[in-house]
């Protein structure tokens, strides 16, 4: 008979994962509302208004119609694989927030129960969370390859040319966080920037927001973004890897983009911005809030941080045009993956002579 | 006990799709194969109490080496047809150097003890599986190590001179 407490985490665990299961399958209803307000604004539009109060309701609507939407297979596509695609696509997307915290921990008071506010802490989260995350190309080649359509297969193969090459430069970017924060879990990075925004990563002055930037460059043509959208051009490939994609199977290559959206921002937010940490810590004046209070309100300042940081993949993806193949490869290549070395280097010497 | 369930879980399933690999006509279903094999060779990883290279296996041969495979297998439209071609006039050196590989394999398993003692790490230092492998790496293992980034670069470099021969040729 396994102990009480044993059983307790167990469940917890499972309830966690159930959680954060949930609020990601949802999340994309609100993100699809968003983006289409905020293309709307930028476009001196109105965006959706007609379903609901402010076009609120846009969302359901749509994902009614999706669900209604004739399923259509082409008749020489690979069907096995065809059907796999859009699952391998959501899957890692998913499994990648078992190591994203969203909080320390928060202590119930009362009974003096440490609830932890992630799934798991794992030694290897950064790792954990660039492979895992690196997986999600797969459902984009199979997809475009399965479709059997020339379109299809011109957005899979150019997603893996354009993953490997941005992989070498997040990767680097993944090294410089690892450097200046002096581990690998995410838990520890977080907390090696606490106690107010001058201690950062992107702060870390001179080479935190150069490394900012790699990420964050790297990281929007990973996830097949604005400007790097090249998997799916409209102009020259019908619509890319999922142009014979329909309905349903459609809905859920929506549905990783969104989460891969989302992931991108709290990475970026748990690397550089602090996570969970408020930029002015009260105990630096001296004022002490229960630990409890400090708990929600770091979630708070988490959320908040995430938010603006999709609202800012929105404003790019409605403001910058789209690059050229070539060009692409210069930008991963020849400037990011040079830019990374040099500044590794640079980490590297900071590290050894200022602390 | 549990351990050793979920040991043979990841080593049979990994067994059958290591045979898929080779099996089946479909380069891109041997290529899903593949991946598979390597997602249950990082489970096993994590059995030893090896995170970090659990994590560099799924990174490097799941996310990068497999997708570069697939890259090659849809740019030149490999097809089942075409797998056949490349055994041309190679099946005897494949079957004697395969029988070689079993022979010399086999040899070591007689040799050697299929159960090995545990190391000198305890559960608390491997909690820091990467430190360890890192401050190893650099001190007692450094000489493989910059053998191992030399030749990695003689392959670089020799990638890169092949296709600027490649180019002359055509006068680009």
């Amino acid at each position: 008979m396994p102990e009480l407490g044993l059983i307790i985490e167990v469940v917890l665990i499972f309830i966690k994962v159930y959680i954060v299961g949930m609020i990601l399958f949802m999340l994309p209803l609100p993100l699809t509302w968003l983006e289409r307000k905020v293309a709307g604004r930028i476009q001196v539009r109105l965006g959706p208004h007609r379903v609901g109060p402010k076009g609120l309701l846009q969302p359901f609507a749509d994902m009614v119609k999706l669900l209604l939407k004739e399923d259509i297979i082409p008749d020489k596509a690979d069907r096995f694989l065809f059907k796999l695609a859009p699952l391998l696509a959501m899957i890692p997307a998913f499994a990648v927030f078992v190591a994203i915290p969203v909080g320390d921990t928060f202590t119930i008071p009362g009974i003096d129960y440490v609830f932890k506010l992630y799934i798991s802490d794992m030694n290897v989260g950064v790792l954990y969370v660039l492979a895992i995350g690196g997986l999600g190309i797969y459902g984009i080649i199979f997809g475009g390859w399965a479709s059997n359509s020339k379109y299809s297969l011109l957005g899979g193969l150019r997603s893996a040319a354009q993953m490997i090459s941005y992989e070498v430069a997040l990767s680097f970017a993944a090294i410089g966080v690892v450097m200046m924060s002096n581990s690998l879990s995410l838990v520890e990075i977080v907390k090696s920037q606490g106690g107010g925004f001058w201690n950062w990563n992107l702060f870390y002055l001179p080479v935190g927001p150069v490394w900012f930037l790699i990420f964050f460059i790297a990281s929007l043509a990973e996830i097949n973004r604005i400007p790097f959208d090249l998997p799916e051009d409209e102009g020259t490939l019908g619509s890319g890897f999922h142009t014979e994609y329909s309905g349903m199977r459609f809905s859920f290559f929506m549905l990783a983009e969104y989460i891969a959206m989302v992931t991108i921002s709290v990475l970026a937010v748990v690397f550089f911005f602090g996570g969970w940490m408020p930029p002015i810590d009260p105990a630096t004046f001296g004022i002490k809030v229960p630990a409890q209070i400090m708990s929600v309100w770091g979630i708070g300042w988490f959320i908040a941080k995430v938010v603006v940081f999709i609202y800012i993949f929105m404003w790019i993806r409605f403001t910058l045009p789209r690059y050229r193949y070539d060009q692409l490869m210069t930008i991963g290549w020849k400037i990011l993956i040079p830019v990374s070395l040099i500044t590794v280097l640079v980490t590297g010497l900071m590290r050894i002579f200022l602390t | 006990m549990i351990e050793q369930i979920f040991f043979y879980i990841f080593a049979i399933i990994a067994v059958v799709s290591a045979i898929a690999v080779v099996t089946s006509k479909s380069p891109i279903h041997s290529a899903i194969a593949l991946i598979i094999t390597l997602l249950q060779v990082a489970a096993i990883f994590i059995l030893l109490r090896s995170p970090f290279l659990a994590a560099v296996q799924v990174f490097v041969y799941v996310g990068a080496v497999v997708v570069l495979f697939l890259f090659a297998v849809m740019l030149l439209d490999l097809g089942g047809e075409k797998i056949k071609e490349q055994f041309h006039q190679q099946t005897v050196l494949g079957v004697i150097s395969s029988v070689g590989l079993f022979v010399v394999l086999l040899f070591m398993l007689s040799r050697g003890s299929l159960t090995a003692p545990t190391g000198g790490y305890t559960e608390a230092v491997l909690a820091k599986n990467t430190e360890v492998i890192g401050k190893v790496l650099f001190t007692k293992y450094i000489y493989p190590f910059e053998v191992v980034s030399l030749l990695l670069l003689v392959a670089l470099v020799g990638a890169v001179v092949l296709v600027l021969n490649q180019k002359g040729k055509d006068g680009v």
